[in-house]
């Protein structure tokens, strides 16, 4: 399956990642390999089979409503690079 | 000839739920507060952290998709939608993507004479009603955003209604009955301004009686029944300009501007595939199994449809009377007590709707804060109807008596002299003073001006301080004019 330059480019803007120039194209053989492998499913005949959501078998477990203590503030905000007034802080998103 | 267009209009209703606790992890599900002081390492983000599926939210949902009529699906999945934004720390939202858990399902509503030809009831279909969680919230401060992750993991249910709204009325008409099915189930708090129900409306025209749809616009975050209808109204004149001078109409996302009173074009809308959903490894499919299924349809209450309809049929109510009973299940079960309790269902409605709502603006209060027992307003309305107490008498003196906790209703009838007299020599006499202090009235009474009986007969009820049965007054006075005339 093809990938191109351009698919690459999109997928790191997507996920946020800063690729050097010289990364670009090894990604993007990889990138091929791996969905020409996964294309090899294509050649199943799946007809009558069940899309199947999950690996797992089984049922997800559920805990009960039931409220336990959080982190205290200055916890949650231990670890972040910026805050203000009890907020995370990042650079305007909007 | 002008092309007359047709609006094509679908909601998207995001229902927060008013679980305990959160989604996938044991935060406290509650609102306001300091910020960020309802958080944990799973709804933080936090690597190697794990989701544990809350039950009551399984639950909430479940009676909302069954009280939608949807058919629940046994297992249904949850899936990672991807996207970048601060207010999302893990970088991906749970939510189920492939498989919902309830597909299909309906709301009825008055239909739009003005879209229909009718108002006849009609059922706006919905395509799914899914899972997810909510975000948490971001406040844009100069070259800043501020971020508060309370609500991040709250439990949320996207409800997707189908394209089968016609006009801006019929969408604020499915938006309230939604709102009043996810309250009165008591699974959210429905509180719109703090977005406890947030609506997304797509909308497209089409040339009257046109089959395939026109391009669809977006407008976001419309909460309030008011806002919904007014950009709806603003954007159909907007699009069916556009199009009626040749123009095509853009897919896009548009918020609404209350201030300026118009809708305004977002960000563009971003194409799903580039949400790159995929399965959530974290969480095992959702199995709700017939036995789970049958205990919540029977723990269903009586849903406000099928209440509304008893009301109407057994009581003889109106749609509004039996709509407005139907404010909220409180006053709708306290009601029903009342009308069973005291045997007089239609006179029950008239006191809930006239005197005790009265009581509940004036002091602006609910029905537990007023602290009026069904029971006695129950007894109350059935001395009234039995001509034991007057209507009067009861509005006046022994209502409030019951409200200030003085005593039982038949106790505070006997202690405060409330009784209705109808004894005759009385009733007689106290018609037979009215008529001598307004000699002029009775002449012409008796001359054939009718319209003056009713002034008489108000004054008689007025000198008896509201305890005379005005039946047995109109008896006292056919007599006395009786007696006139053969005199």
């Amino acid at each position: 399956m093809d990938v191109t330059r351009d698919d690459v480019l999109r997928c790191a803007r997507l996920t946020g990642l800063n690729l050097q120039e010289a990364e670009i194209e090894p990604l993007r053989r990889d990138m091929e390999r791996l969905l020409t492998h996964a294309q090899s499913l294509q050649e199943l005949d799946l007809e009558g089979v069940p899309p199947l959501l999950h690996p797992h078998v089984q049922a997800c477990p559920r805990r009960p409503d039931v409220v336990e203590p959080s982190l205290t503030q200055a916890q949650a905000l231990a670890d972040a690079p910026d805050q203000d007034r009890g907020c995370f802080r990042v650079p305007r998103a909007l | 000839m002008e092309t007359r267009w047709e609006a094509v209009i679908g909601l998207e209703v995001h229902v927060q739920l008013r679980t305990r606790s959160k989604l996938f992890c044991a935060c406290a599900n509650a609102c306001g507060g300091e910020p960020n002081t309802r958080t944990c390492p799973v709804c933080l983000g936090y690597p190697g952290t794990l989701p544990t599926l809350n039950d009551g939210a399984v639950k909430a949902a479940l009676a909302l998709g069954l009280a939608l009529g949807a058919r629940i699906n046994s297992v249904s999945g949850f899936d990672r939608k991807q996207y970048f934004y601060p207010d999302l720390p893990k970088g991906y939202q749970i939510t189920q993507a492939r498989v919902p858990f309830a597909e299909g399902g309906w709301l009825e509503i008055p239909g739009d004479p003005s879209a229909r030809g009718s108002d006849a009831p009609i059922r706006a279909g919905l395509v799914r009603a899914h899972l997810e969680e909510d975000a948490g919230k971001s406040f844009h401060e100069g070259p800043w955003t501020l971020v508060d992750l309370n609500r991040a993991g709250v439990p949320l249910v996207e409800v997707v209604g189908a394209p089968d709204l016609r006009s801006p009325l019929e969408a604020s008409e499915w938006f309230k009955t939604l709102h009043q099915l996810v309250t009165y189930l008591g699974i959210c708090d429905g509180n719109l301004e703090e977005g406890s129900l947030r609506c997304d409306a797509n909308l497209s025209l089409r040339p009257a009686g046109a089959e395939t749809f026109g391009t669809r616009v977006e407008i976001k975050n419309l909460n309030s029944f008011r806002f919904l209808r007014q950009a709806l109204d603003f954007e159909i004149q907007r699009q069916s300009a556009l199009l009626s001078a040749g123009g095509t109409v853009v897919q896009e996302t548009r918020g609404w501007d209350e201030k300026a009173g118009e809708t305004r074009p977002q960000r563009t809308k971003e194409a799903a595939m580039d949400y790159r959903f995929f399965p959530e490894p974290d969480l095992p499919p959702l199995v709700i199994d017939a036995e789970e299924l049958e205990a919540a349809r029977a723990a269903l209450p009586e849903l406000p449809a099928a209440r509304a309809a008893r009301y109407r049929a057994a009581a003889g109510l109106g749609a509004d009377e039996a709509a407005t009973l139907l404010q909220s299940r409180a006053f709708a079960d306290f009601y029903d007590a009342v009308a069973e309790g005291s045997g007089h269902p239609k006179a029950a409605a008239h006191w809930m709707l006239g005197e005790v709502s009265r009581l509940l603006n004036q002091r602006g209060t609910d029905l537990d804060g007023l602290g009026l027992k069904a029971g006695d307003l129950a007894l109350l309305v059935r001395r009234v109807a039995e001509g034991t107490v007057a209507h009067g008498s009861a509005k006046e003196a022994l209502l409030p008596a019951l409200l200030a906790g003085e005593g039982g209703v038949d106790d505070l009838i006997a202690a405060k002299g409330l009784a209705q007299v109808s004894d005759p020599g009385a009733v007689g006499r106290a018609v037979a003073e009215v008529l001598a202090a307004h000699p002029q009235q009775t002449a012409a009474l008796k001359a054939g001006q009718t319209k003056l009986r009713g002034f008489l007969v108000g004054q008689v009820l007025k000198a008896g301080q509201g305890r005379l049965s005005p039946a047995a007054v109109n008896e006292a006075l056919d007599a006395l004019l009786a007696e006139g005339r053969d005199g």
